[in-house]
């Protein structure tokens, strides 16, 4: 795998707020048709590597190249427009708007010639066909795209978000905590969709607390400590306890 | 996630069965207002023999409008879980500067109409602003701007009232016959009003776009919508309505009166947004909705008086009313969150 190319590549990313550095020299590559777990306790930079890679916040070293180009992301925006796209953990939903509406929130499509040109209409049709596709490849089964999003259990709120994500992404996805809201069973079938997620070409960066599952699903593991990678392990060299003792310090890191 | 249920993801333009279309008539947003207004009418049908007159149902139309516009401005704040206090007086202050400009100052009427209305729109640019460019609270924002408006309305008119206006001005009041009932073109006005606003809302991005920033604005930023944008164009449009309203209220009272439409406009707007089932809380109502609740609102008005019940009584119903109304829309939001 190491011989590939990165489609994403973060090297020494550092972060300061104020007197605390969040980010000290944080580095990560993302390779094609991967899922990439990042775990780490709290304060570790998990948060901070994040939203530099998506464009919430701007580190104030390193850089970040995208398919070996420097890439440069002043917004989310910016990373959307390079192809990143992100599933946060607070289903970032509009409850009251249907399917449909949420998969093409903020890139709805408009009705050809003059109807979308000069009235700026909407093609409800083509969205919801759009949208109804996208949820079959991704086997995720609901009634109907015109049914409002609060209608849904969290799991299926959660399957919109990765949908729309998976959706617009051309590069990759972020996923920030994408089951921490969840039960038992709907976690496991959002795990299920970010493999299928990856089965579709996207590689997926996964951040997650969920220690079991990290294993269950990731094929390798970036381990920060301290606002830096202090290892990369895979669920197949490395087990779970050795994996937290790295985390933890108790174990000598491994870059 | 119903993982093996992808069989009607794949049919989505599958015919509805009869029940599905009952439970979504009866669930949709606007049959409750509806049928507060059928009771409402046939409350006050039963009390006085007039007030099913075509003659009088016209009247209500024609006392409607000018609330009517002030709503559909505060629909579109209300959706973005905002809310602008200063409709009312800002729409009088609009109503003085178009007469005193037209009457006192000789500027030509339209030119007059214009200026006013571009206060009005003034007026709402700075409710906008600073409530997407400081974030300070719509509340105590349009607070102040009512009260701006209100002593402006009094400075510039020198508590004079303005008549003799030119026939531009009082165009919305002409009259046509349909039947034996009379109708305004401000009353034609205003449901042309209501037509692009529900075009606007239902079928357009913007619209969406509205319904998502009172819904989750947060989601609505991460989506790359820019949400101050749309907030300041609400506010914005907020006062564009108040000038709208301004040229009817004039048509109507055929005066610029520094006293017209500063006491009971302003909540009865508001009045008029929340029993057209939109949500206090964002994201939830309908156009349509908002002007059912205008007619409830002026039904009633209109209603107490035939019966004669004192103006005072009036005021005491209309906050009960809203009260009423917001106390439903608290329980059905507690019901989904």
């Amino acid at each position: 795998m190491s011989t590939q190319q990165p489609i994403l590549e973060a090297r020494g990313l550092v972060k300061r707020f104020g007197h605390v550095v969040a980010l000290d020299g944080a580095d990560l590559e993302l390779y094609p048709n991967e899922i990439l777990a990042i775990i780490g306790d709290n304060g570790a930079g998990k948060s901070t590597l994040i939203k530099a890679l998506s464009g919430a916040l701007q580190p104030d070293e390193g850089e970040i190249r995208l398919d070996g180009e420097r890439a440069h992301f002043h917004s989310p925006r910016d990373a959307r427009r390079a192809g990143i796209e992100t599933v946060y953990q607070d289903l970032a939903v509009a409850p009251s708007l249907d399917i449909a509406s949420n998969i093409f929130l903020g890139r709805e499509v408009r009705r050809r010639g003059p109807q979308g040109g000069l009235l700026r209409m909407l093609n409800k049709g083509a969205m919801r066909r759009d949208a109804t596709r996208h949820f079959a490849e991704l086997q995720i089964g609901v009634q109907s795209m015109t049914q409002p999003v609060e209608n849904l259990s969290g799991g299926q709120r959660q399957g919109v978000a990765v949908a729309r994500a998976a959706t617009w992404a051309e590069r990759l996805v972020i996923m920030d905590e994408p089951t921490a809201a969840l039960g038992v069973k709907e976690t496991g079938q959002v795990l299920d969709l970010i493999r299928r997620v990856r089965e579709r070409g996207l590689p997926v960066i996964l951040i997650s607390h969920d220690m079991p599952n990290v294993f269950a699903i990731a094929d390798r593991i970036l381990i920060m400590r301290l606002g830096r990678r202090a290892a990369v392990v895979t669920p197949l060299t490395h087990s779970m306890p050795e994996a937290v003792a790295i985390m933890t310090g108790a174990a000598p890191e491994q870059p | 996630m119903n993982t093996t249920d992808t069989a009607t993801a794949d049919r989505p333009d599958r015919r509805p069965s009869v029940l599905d279309l009952t439970l979504r008539v009866l669930t949709a947003p606007t049959v409750g207002p509806l049928i507060a207004l059928v009771l409402a009418m046939a409350f006050f049908s039963l009390k006085s023999d007039r007030f099913l007159d075509a003659q009088n149902l016209s009247l209500v139309l024609q006392q409607v409008m000018v609330v009517g516009v002030l709503a559909i401005g505060q629909t579109l704040v209300i959706l973005t879980a905002g809310i602008d206090l200063s409709v009312g007086t800002v729409m009088a202050l609009g109503q003085v500067v178009m007469t005193k400009l037209a009457v006192d100052n000789g500027v030509s009427p339209v030119l007059a109409i214009a200026v006013g209305i571009l206060v009005c729109v003034g007026f709402g640019a700075v409710n906008g602003g600073l409530v997407t460019l400081l974030r300070l609270p719509a509340f105590i924002v349009t607070l102040g701007t009512l009260n701006i408006a209100f002593a402006l309305t009094h400075i510039v008119s020198g508590d004079l009232t303005f008549s003799g206006l030119p026939s531009e001005l009082l165009f919305f009041g002409r009259t046509f016959t349909i039947g034996h009932a009379n109708f305004t073109y401000g009353v034609v006005f205003m449901l042309v009003l209501y037509a692009i606003a529900w075009f606007g809302l239902t079928q357009t991005a913007g619209g969406r776009h509205i319904y998502a920033v009172g819904d989750n604005p947060e989601a609505a930023r991460l989506t790359g919508i820019n949400t101050n944008r749309v907030l300041f164009s609400v506010y914005a449009l907020a006062g564009l309505m108040s000038g709208m309203a301004a040229l009817l209220l004039v048509a109507r009272t055929e005066l610029g009166d520094p006293n017209a439409g500063q006491t009971t406009e302003n909540l009865d707007s508001i009045t008029a947004v929340v029993l057209g089932g939109t949500s206090l809380f964002g994201g939830r109502g309908s156009i349509i909705g908002t002007l059912i609740g205008a007619v409830i609102v002026g039904v009633f008005r209109n209603g107490l008086t035939l019966i004669g019940v004192e103006v005072i009584y009036q005021y005491l119903v209309t906050g009960i009313l809203v009260i009423l109304a917001v106390s439903l829309d608290q329980l059905t939001h507690r019901r989904l969150a």
